[in-house]
Order: structure tokens, then sequence, then C-alpha cells
């Protein structure tokens, strides 16, 4: 289990505990977190589970995929912390994970 | 305009019902939601049940799109087991399988679309199986194992997934469709070939150009597939995928505007305007062809639940986007953006050889649509080019030199 925290494009933060082993998406969605759309449920195949690792947990959230990479080549506002939150996969060491959404998700 | 307390009926629990519902509250609806469902179970994702699901990779609770408290925290009713028999739109009434009825303001129907039949001898034997239900999909895979024989009826992209799982459960699989190519209907010949070759190398066997007539078998249990030239394919299971028809038969009963499907606008509402539609039982609007068509994916569902959600709620309408599907077999992951209306030239970028290359459809200098076979830059890009209308060049489209950021500059 971690706790993650997620804030919204507009600063509505929703802290909720994640299940070790779903994906950062999946904990946002299966707890009505507004701001990730998530399309394809996690295949990596939408970008539409953008979101901006906090930098201090770059590391800990790990790096991403090429096909990942590709994805996110074309999304709309990217930043250096940028990742798709369907291939972050939650673990204990990603307790107190903090992720900032886009405007929008295309 | 606007009732935030109106009571809101959604018949059909799929993708889209689910989301709609979901949404709804997202939005701020204060009143009522109802969400009548024909299966068991709350709504749930159907792509992996043909993929990753199928082949044990995902578990039921990965599939919900909620989980099953989300509906009674959000005040969302949700009716399992329920389908919609009748609706009378003089007095806003449905009656429901039970004998109930329930009295809606606002009604949206997410009915979706069922496999179609086929109509010859010996399709009710055990192990013939369709795939849209995650029932369905339970029936399939404890069927499925080393050394089964299957047999797939249909090379469209629900027989060719589950062809690729099959395989992966180790059973012996056999596609048999009755155009002389694979996805006729739904894609280029490039890619048709190209998926071929590819199941082949993993040895799944293809009859093309041949129809099934029956099934035959023992004791009421399937035992082999007859085909149009006269032979007998042996097999254990047979899976059945030749399309889906909407289930739209409430609709035009209830005298609502139908084509393909129930017939909405980019509001998602019918010709009723206290009823919307969602997901594959709509005909709908495509701004970017300037036609009607059925879509039936996913992200045509989420796209419709959003707009009728907007349009309940009273916000603005949501911008219109480019359609678009994705299919997983063994290592492969195809994108497509768009639908290849009008196209009047294929552009192929990348090498079919090396499993890496997409297919553009162009009108004119316009991209109507891309297939994209593991490679994310020239769908992520396509889509772009789709939604803007830009003028591409052909000629730096083929050349992989030029990056698709460098297509678009």
């Amino acid at each position: 289990m971690a706790k993650i925290t997620y804030i919204q494009h507009d600063g509505t933060e929703h802290v909720v505990d994640v299940k070790t082993g779903l994906s950062v998406m999946e904990g946002a969605v299966k707890n009505n977190v507004p701001g990730i759309d998530a399309d394809c449920g996690g295949a990596c195949a939408c970008a539409t589970c953008h979101v901006y690792v906090d930098d201090a947990w770059r590391e800990a959230a790990g790096t991403a995929s090429a096909m990942e990479e590709s994805m996110l080549d074309f999304a709309e506002n990217v930043e250096a912390n940028s990742r798709l939150s369907c291939q972050i996969k939650v673990s204990d060491a990603l307790d107190g994970l903090i992720v900032r959404m886009p405007e929008s998700q295309h | 305009m606007n009732d935030p307390k109106a009571h809101v009926v959604i018949l059909g629990a799929g993708h889209a019902g689910g989301t709609a519902a979901a949404l709804l509250r997202q939005y701020g609806h204060e009143g009522p939601i109802t969400l009548v469902g024909d299966e068991p179970i709350a709504p749930y994702q159907r792509p992996p049940l043909s993929k990753a699901w199928l082949k044990g990779e995902a578990d039921a609770d990965s599939l919900a799109l909620k989980p099953l408290e989300f509906y009674a925290e959000a005040g969302i009713d949700f009716r399992p087991n329920l389908t919609g028999v009748s609706l009378r739109r003089s007095d806003k009434t449905i009656a429901l399988s039970d004998g109930s009825t329930l009295t809606y303001d606002v009604l949206i129907l997410a009915t979706g679309a069922r496999p179609i039949v086929l109509n010859i001898p010996g399709a009710d034997l055990s192990g013939v199986l369709f795939l849209r239900s995650a029932a369905d999909a339970e029936a399939l895979k404890s069927a499925l194992g080393p050394g089964v024989r299957m047999v797939v009826v249909g090379g469209g992209y629900i027989g060719l997934e589950a062809a690729a799982s099959g395989r992966a459960l180790g059973a012996e699989v056999t596609v048999v469709e009755r155009e002389e190519r694979l996805l006729a209907r739904v894609a280029c010949e490039q890619l048709s070939s190209f998926f071929q070759t590819y199941h082949e190398k993993h040895d799944v066997r293809f009859v093309l150009g041949a129809s099934v007539t029956g099934f035959t078998g023992q004791d009421g249990k399937l035992g082999g597939v007859t085909l149009t030239d006269g032979r007998t394919l042996g097999c254990d299971v047979a899976l059945v995928g030749v399309g889906a028809a909407p289930n739209d038969e409430i609709a035009r009963d209830a005298g609502l505007e139908c084509a393909r499907g129930v017939v909405v606008d980019l509001e998602a509402r019918t010709s009723d305007p206290s009823i919307f539609a969602i997901g594959d039982v709509t005909h709908r609007p495509l701004p970017l062809y300037d036609r009607m068509f059925r879509l039936e994916s996913v992200p045509n569902a989420l796209e419709q639940a959003k707009q009728a959600a907007c349009a309940i709620t009273g916000r603005a309408a949501p911008a219109s986007e480019t359609p678009w599907f994705w299919s997983d077999q063994y290592d492969l992951k195809l994108q497509i953006a768009g639908v290849p209306f009008d196209v009047d030239r294929l552009v192929v970028r990348g090498d079919p050889g090396a499993g890496k290359f997409a297919v553009f459809h162009l009108k004119g200098d316009q991209l109507q649509a891309v297939e994209a076979v593991n490679a994310p830059p020239e769908f992520m890009a396509g889509r772009q080019f789709i939604q803007n209308r830009k003028a591409i060049s052909p000629e730096k489209l083929a050349d992989t030199a030029v990056s698709m950021k460098e297509v678009g500059a």
C-alpha cells in the first residue's frame, strides 16, 4: 500500500491509498480522482494518463520505456518529469508519491 | 434548462454507461442516477477479455472500471441482471425485465452491441462460443489449453486477438475467414498480409475465402466445423467473431430515429431531447469526415459518455475527437487513428519485415487515417495531423529519415 497525492491542474489535492501492484493510473481511476482519463485502460496506447512526477520522486518512479517515451513525445505540455501514469507500478517505495496533472489529456 | 435534480436512468452498464454515471457525479449532477445492466457484475473493461485477461495476465478486479463500493458511495443505484423491455416516451417510463418500471427525467441508452450469430446447423452445440462479455471470456478461457484444437470463425480483430491468446495458452489454432484476406472490412491489404504472416510464424493456420456451413458434434458437444469446400476441420472449441449488431430495438420500437444504430448528434442526443444514446449502439456524426457512422470502440464510448454528461449538466460540449482504436497481438501493438474514407493514396513508412511500420491513408494532401504497428510516433503524430486537417507531403511521410515532427513542421 502506498499513499499517493494526486494534484489536479486547478490545485485540488486527492490523497488516496493505492494497493501495491496497481499502476498510478489505476489508483486514480478506481478512486474516482478526476483528471486522468486513461482511455485505453493502461495499454500504453493513448497518452491520456499523463502526469508530472514531483521532482523528489522521479528516481523512485523509474524511467520510461521506449514505447512510453515515444507516446509522450507527442503528448501536449510535456515536461522533463512527464510520465504516463499507467506505466508506473505502485510499490512500497512509492509511499508518499506526489503527481500533478496537466490541464487536459488531449 | 438543465435540472441538477433530474433522475437520470442509464440503460446499459458497459464501458459507456458506467463512464457516463461516474462523469455525471464528477460534473456535479445532484439528482438520482440509476444504472441498469444486463450482466451480473458492475461495469468493466472489455478490451482485455481477448488479450491480457484471456492469457491470464490480468485478474477480474483489474477489469472493473470502479470498485463496487464506488456506486453506493457516489449515490448511483446500480441494478445488475436487468434489461429494458420497452420504452414509453409519452410518460417517460421504461419497463424492465423483472416487471418493474422506472420513471426517468433523462434517459441514456447505452445498450451496446451483440455478437452476430450464425444461423447454421450445429450453432447451438456446446463449444461454439462468442466473445463479448466477461462470462463469454470465462467460458473461452476454461475451454483453452495446451493441445486444444480451436477454430476461429472470422478473421477480424476479436478473432485474431483470440487466436494470439489461444496460441499463448498452447492451443492449436485455425482461423476461417470468408473474405480472401484478414481484417477485410477494417484494415488495408498491407496490414492484412502483415498480420497473416505474423500469425503464421506463430503457427496459426488460415483458411481464407471459405465460409462455415455448419458445426458437427456428438452428444451436444462440438467436434468439427464444416466448410463451403466440403472439408471438415476437427476442433474442440470454435470462437465465432463475425461482427456485432447494435442493440437498438428498444429505441426503434419507441419511434426514435435510427439508421445503422440510434441516430444522435454531437451532444449524444437522440431525436427525443430527453433521451441520449452513447457507445456501440449509436449512429453518430463524424464531423472530421462530414458523415454519419457507427463506431465500435472504447474511445468512442468514452467520448460520447462525456458528450452526454456535459449536455445533462449544462457544460459546454467537449471538442470533437479523432476516432481511434488499438489491438494487441503477440508483441505487436497496433494503433489506428481516423477512418479511411475517400482515400486516394496509401503511403507506407518503415519496414513491415522489421515489424515496425505505419500505413497512411491520404485524400489529396490530407491524412484521413493511419494504421501504426509498433510505431507510436506515427500514430500520435498522425492523429494530430488528422485532427488539424493539416496538409501533408507524402514524400516526407514515406521517408523515415524525416522525423514525424519534421513531417508536421
